[in-house]
């Protein structure tokens, strides 16, 4: 066990916890943070994805050893209802979820793209987005929510 | 029939006589819109029996007037509790957001069916619909007597009774009930579950009156996931609740023979349950319980590897003894019609076991008690799952309390249930509530599977070039090794491995088309599961069960049989149907996609990228589907790309069309993932599909360009299922595409790029 200081979200934690383990249960069960998912413990489907100093991560094989001071951010820290982020207003707006689950990958590694990129081509976001997994097959209305957050943003 | 309790339970105030009918209950005006609330006036004595024959299980009115939908199916993802709160304010004359939608609760709802078989809005819609209308005419009556005007001469505007005549003479819901029960006594016809229907003596609206049904209204559920603060059941934290995690056997049928508890005493709180075959530790933090079920070192029992080679398993299945055999249908003298041929077209096609693979591996948090046992469940059935969380612990389901919650994606009878199970035996053991989630290799390595099968189809053809005889014979295992829910322990895993024998009942299926064949037969044979304990390949139900198997099968075989007579598939299609709706969605989506009439396959294109188009069709319970693909096929890599898609879909009445394109969608794509990419992969000991990797699906690169669609909308019509139905057509649809480009029948799925190219060598 040792003692980790996590910035979550623009807060600081302190987390009793072994070093190996990844920074999702952390998230999950000492900071209380429902968002991200587990998924696969494997980094193959993208529902714990997470931002590590503004790059998408997978939470769930990044062993808290290896977070420091790097700021993380969630979904649930990416945009709030009053302030959201693009991408969020463009989920809703497309109404593209069905059970939500894998939501975290998505909006999270096109949040990523659209920070380093204006207006990418259908190309480069199918790029940037794959291997993300969604069982429920809402991949037509993910593209199009970050094709309109990327409209939005400008 | 209406109720009548004691009189003297009544105050004076609350009883109204209207018609010879005593229509309210009496109560504390209590605020109904969540379950504890509900808890909170039951333990008043105030509401009438929580039974199908009660108006009350369906729908109540709160003391603001807002109305709270008791609906006893769930809804797994497709936003299935926007169109029952459509139907339900539709009827009622309330505000759409007036309406919440309470689901699956076993403390506020009945038992109906929870999801399945793509019944929410077709079965589960039409008793809220019935229910809802009851519930107005009630209030109506009540009106008729506060306002002494007959019943006749008002009507309803968001929620408030008035005059026809004149809007000032008026009563409100909630002024009328708000906050106390109907009691008000249904038609129930004494079944539970999908069949449930308990009408009212009120007619429904029709459709000409709709307002709110029709609508495209927005779920209102996206928002809390992309904020971050929906909770699904994985987020279930109970005081003193423990994790758990379960060990499986490295060969399948193997169990436990020497557990080594001192292997994991390293572990901060790590305990082993092991009885009988069920083995699974448990620990406060959920990383210990990871590490403990990694780390726990097993002796296992000898045990045959209980399966055959994969790629012996489609002889498996030919050679096997059928145990059951069963004909659908069959007119004419098909063996006569075969015998006067003149010419015979026969094929075969194969399709492979199937895995949910829900996102979410299973999940479920159980909290044994010795007063109550109460179970957080993301299973599709919740009922059916508390039902199973009682019979596995002995207990009265009276004493057992599902609570229903958000989960992943089922698509059928996936292992969300199975977790419950296992939680409910862990929490019993350990005295404690106990959170399981399974890993990734459990969610494909050990959920129920969709059969694998083969599929015989033959035709008869005369002289002209007309179909005079047809027979589509199916063999494959059951898709009931275990029942499509989890309520016995025969039914479950932790059943299993306690010692409940698998208990595979027989059940397959045959084609649903309509095509009228002279002399047609359709049969099917069952054979016994490859494991008579827990399998990892038990089937049960996946998202249409055998549908998607059965019209590849089919839907490719007519246009093998058009390729014969030369007959472009569309037109040779429509020769054989004479119901006016199946042709219409073919016309449908030949028209948008502009189909061409010409005989298949293409013949003048060159090069290494080809491209075809391809239609199928399928009715399901009374949905009717046609579907055209248009692929692009890389003849080296052998890779297909499925672009386009045309989708003519009529469902009845449409309740939402917002929903139901989302919902149609979800079907193509996934349709296309387990066309091209999903098998399930196994040795001799066990599944070897344990991740993603090893079960792939179709990924984001892969999506199609377009997915257009035609949705004919028949308000006059009762609506039906949209769920799973335009999942069937799509394989089939596929499968002729790739014909159309490369002349190359594909009789086996998936059509991964290995077999295109093997095939096209």
């Amino acid at each position: 066990m040792a003692k980790f200081a996590l910035n979550v979200n623009g807060k600081t934690h302190s987390v009793d916890a072994d070093p190996d383990m990844p920074l999702l249960y952390a998230l999950r069960n000492d900071l209380g943070l429902n968002n991200p998912h587990f998924g696969c413990g494997l980094a193959q489907c993208g529902a714990c994805t997470v931002h590590l100093d503004g790059a998408p991560i997978r939470s769930c094989v990044t062993p808290l050893s290896a977070v420091g001071n790097a700021k993380v951010v969630t979904m649930a820290g990416l945009g709030t209802p009053e302030k959201p982020h693009p991408l969020q207003t463009a989920y809703i707006q497309e109404q593209v979820t069905q059970c939500g689950y894998c939501a975290n990958g998505w909006v999270m590694t096109a949040a990523a793209l659209l920070a380093s990129k204006k207006k990418p081509s259908d190309a480069e976001i199918k790029s940037a987005l794959e291997g993300l997994k969604c069982r429920c097959g809402t991949h037509m209305g993910i593209l199009r929510a970050v094709k309109r957050a990327a409209e939005m943003m400008g | 029939m209406t109720k009548m309790d004691k009189a003297s339970a009544f105050s004076r105030r609350s009883i109204l006589k209207t018609g010879g009918a005593l229509v309210v209950s009496i109560g504390m005006p209590v605020g109904l819109d969540t379950v504890l609330g509900i808890n909170a006036a039951r333990a008043q004595g105030v509401k009438p029996p929580l039974t199908p024959d009660q108006l009350s299980s369906f729908i109540a009115i709160n003391a603001d007037g807002k109305v709270s939908a008791f609906f006893g199916k769930t809804d797994m993802a497709q936003g299935l509790f926007t169109a029952i709160g459509q139907i339900v304010a539709e009827e009622l004359d309330v505000p759409f957001k007036a309406v919440t939608v309470i689901m699956g609760q076993t403390a506020s709802s009945v038992n109906q069916g929870g999801s399945s078989g793509s019944t929410g809005i077709q079965f589960g819609g039409k008793q809220m619909r019935m229910a809802a209308a009851e519930a107005r005419r009630v209030l109506v009556d009540m009106a008729a007597e506060r306002l002494g005007i007959p019943a006749d001469q008002l009507t309803v505007s968001d929620g408030v009774v008035h005059a026809k005549s004149d809007t000032a003479k008026k009563v409100s819901y909630a002024n009328l009930i708000g906050g106390r029960y109907f009691n008000v006594q249904l038609e129930w016809n004494k079944k539970i579950g999908n069949q449930l229907y308990a009408p009212g003596k009120a007619q429904p609206k029709k459709h000409t009156e709709h307002k709110i049904v029709g609508q495209r209204i927005p779920r209102d559920d996206i928002a809390p996931v992309v904020f971050g603060t929906m909770d699904y059941v994985t987020d279930v934290k109970v005081p003193g609740m423990v994790h758990g995690r379960m060990i499986r056997p490295p060969v399948a049928g193997a169990t436990p023979a020497k557990v080594d508890q001192a292997s994991i005493k390293g572990i901060p709180g790590a305990r082993v349950v092991h009885q009988n075959g069920f083995l699974g530790v448990v620990a406060d933090r959920e990383w210990d319980a990871i590490k403990a079920a990694q780390t726990l070192e097993v002796e296992w029992s000898n045990a045959a590897p209980p399966f055959p080679d994969q790629a012996a398993i489609y002889d498996h299945i030919r050679k096997a003894p059928a145990r059951h055999r069963k004909i659908e249908k069959e007119n004419g003298n098909v063996d006569e019609a075969f015998r006067n041929a003149t010419r015979v077209v026969e094929a075969e096609y194969e399709w492979p076991f199937q895995s949910h693979a829900s996102m979410g591996p299973g999940c479920g948090v159980v909290d044994v008690r010795d007063d109550k046992v109460t179970v957080w469940t993301g299973s599709p059935k919740s009922h059916f799952c508390r039902d199973g969380v009682a019979n596995i612990l002995g207990v009265p389901v009276a004493k057992v309390e599902g609570i229903s919650m958000q989960f992943s994606g089922a698509y059928g009878r996936n292992d969300a249930g199975d977790a419950c199970m296992d939680a409910a035996v862990l929490s019993k053991a350990v005295g404690r509530p106990v959170r399981v989630q399974y890993m990734r290799d459990e969610g494909t390595g050990w959920d129920p599977k969709g059969p694998a099968s083969i599929h015989r189809v033959r035709a008869a053809i005369d002289s002209t070039g007309n179909i005079v005889g047809y027979e589509f014979y199916s063999k494959g295992f059951s898709r009931w090794d275990v029942q499509t829910n989890e309520s016995r322990p025969e039914r479950t895993l932790a059943g299993h491995f306690l010692g409940a024998p698998l208990k595979s009942e027989d059940m397959f299926g045959a084609p649903a088309e309509a095509y009228e064949y002279a002399n047609k037969r359709t049969l099917w044979e069952t054979i016994p599961p490859l494991l008579d304990r827990a399998s990892p390949l038990r089937t049960s139900h996946l998202r249409d069960p055998v549908g998607p198997q059965l019209h590849f099968a089919s839907e490719s075989f007519i246009d093998e049989m058009a390729h014969a007579v030369n007959a472009d598939p569309v037109q040779f299609r429509l020769k054989y149907l004479t119901n006016a709706r199946h042709k219409a969605a073919i016309q449908a989506a030949a028209e948008k996609s502009g189909w061409v009439t010409r005989v298949s396959p293409r013949k003048d294109q060159t090069g290494s990228t080809v491209t075809g188009r391809g239609i199928a069709y399928a009715p399901r319970n009374g949905t009717i589907v046609a579907i055209v693909a248009e692929v692009e096929v890389d003849r080296r890599s052998g890779k297909i790309w499925a672009r386009k898609f045309t989708v003519a879909h009529d469902c009845g009445q449409i309740i939402n069309p917002m929903g139901l394109e989302h919902c149609i969608e979800g079907n193509i794509i996934q349709g296309i993932s387990r066309t091209l990419w999903e098998e399930v992969r196994f040795d001799r000991k066990a599944v070897t599909s344990i991740d993603w990797m090893t079960y792939p699906i179709l990924d984001i690169t892969e999506t199609p360009e377009t997915i257009d669609m035609v949705l004919l909308n028949k308000p006059d019509q009762p609506p039906t299922g949209a769920g799973e139905p335009s999942i069937r057509p799509v394989a089939a649809a596929i499968a002729n595409a790739v014909f159309d480009a490369t002349g190359v029948r594909i009789r086996r799925v998936p059509f991964s790029p290995d077999r295109v190219k093997q095939s096209l060598a």
